[in-house]
């Protein structure tokens, strides 16, 4: 692991501390985030996993109606009905906040859409209105599967990010701070003794020189 | 305002131009990306379906508009009903974000 490499004094050792307790600080919050946008991302999929398999069954039956109409009605015709369409349908779109994560929320609003069916009913069948009338009742459902699969894949992408950013805090970040934190205070350590080691022996010397001093005023006592 | 757009094979779509969806025909996966990479950047439609069996042969061509807020790229079964594609998206994203999948397995 690379080691961050820096003076060793006292400002770095200060600077150092404060950044580490920066990091765990941001550590806890993003851990304490991630925990919740999981919380979040599970009731989220499993919704749409309800919602999928709800939708699933209402388009086959759909499918199922509209291959009937199909069947019984001239090609060329039924080309011709579905041609131009008088419905229009239209989503409003605003967007919520989940956990800094922006999702956009679909309303869904169906212009010129009427209970009768939007094509002439000379040459089609009765099937077809059925089976427009099944295709309109999925449409709020499918929209709603749209919504909630967005939210999951925008979720699933934050939650990536944010568990990347507390595995490099924790596995990278603070380890790093933490061992440039004691070889600093090793160092700082290891010149205070220096310091005290020199202190003792000019002292030493000190004393030294004044005890010869004061023996060379008695020399005939030697 | 938006619209919704609607990708796949003549039949699948056929219903939906009733409703007012724009309806686009795509048999084949060059033409299902570029028509939705057409729709990508017209920027007006917030919702687009395309059938499982497009969006599957479509592969890694869709992870590139995955992580923008729009439009929502949604799996839709076609007229051949459902091929599980729209299933494994989920079990993907549940993977993506919790590292295993926790919901999905048997």
């Amino acid at each position: 692991m690379a080691e961050i490499r820096v003076n060793p004094t006292r400002m770095e050792l200060k600077k150092l501390r404060v950044r580490y307790e920066t990091a765990r600080r941001g550590h806890k919050l993003l851990k304490d985030k991630r925990d919740e946008l999981m919380r979040l991302f599970l009731e989220v999929v499993s919704e749409c996993k309800s919602l999928r398999e709800e939708v699933q069954t209402a388009l086959a039956a759909a499918h199922g109606s509209f291959t009937l109409a199909a069947a019984t009605t001239h090609p060329k015709m039924l080309e011709a009905a579905l041609l131009l369409p008088k419905a229009k349908t239209e989503i409003a779109v605003s967007y919520k906040n989940r956990m800094s994560v922006t999702v956009p929320v679909f309303e869904c609003d169906r212009l010129g859409a009427t209970d009768t069916a939007n094509y002439g009913l000379a040459f089609t069948s009765g099937e077809l209105d059925a089976a427009t009338a099944t295709f309109g009742q999925t449409m709020p459902l499918m929209l709603r599967l749209a919504e909630r699969e967005k939210e999951a894949m925008l979720l699933a992408q934050e939650i990536e990010r944010t568990r990347r950013r507390v595995n490099a805090l924790e596995h990278i970040m603070m380890p790093q701070y933490l061992t440039a934190i004691k070889s600093i205070k090793m160092k700082l350590d290891e010149n205070e003794r220096g310091n005290i080691t020199r202190l003792m022996k000019v002292k030493d010397m000190i004393l030294k020189a004044n005890l010869s001093q004061k023996y060379s005023y008695f020399p005939d006592e030697e | 305002m938006y619209n919704i757009a609607m990708i796949g094979d003549r039949f699948s779509i056929g219903a939906f131009v009733a409703l007012g969806v724009a309806t686009f025909e795509a048999n084949d996966r060059e033409t299902a990306a570029r028509v939705l990479a057409d729709l990508v950047r017209s920027q007006k439609y917030a919702v687009v379906f395309v059938t499982e069996e497009l969006l599957a042969a479509l592969g890694d061509e869709i992870t590139r508009y995955k992580d923008l807020p729009l439009p929502a790229i949604t799996a839709i079964p076609g007229k051949n009903g459902a091929t599980g594609y729209g299933m494994t998206a989920l079990s993907r994203a549940t993977e993506r974000a919790v590292g295993t999948d926790i919901l999905f397995k048997e």
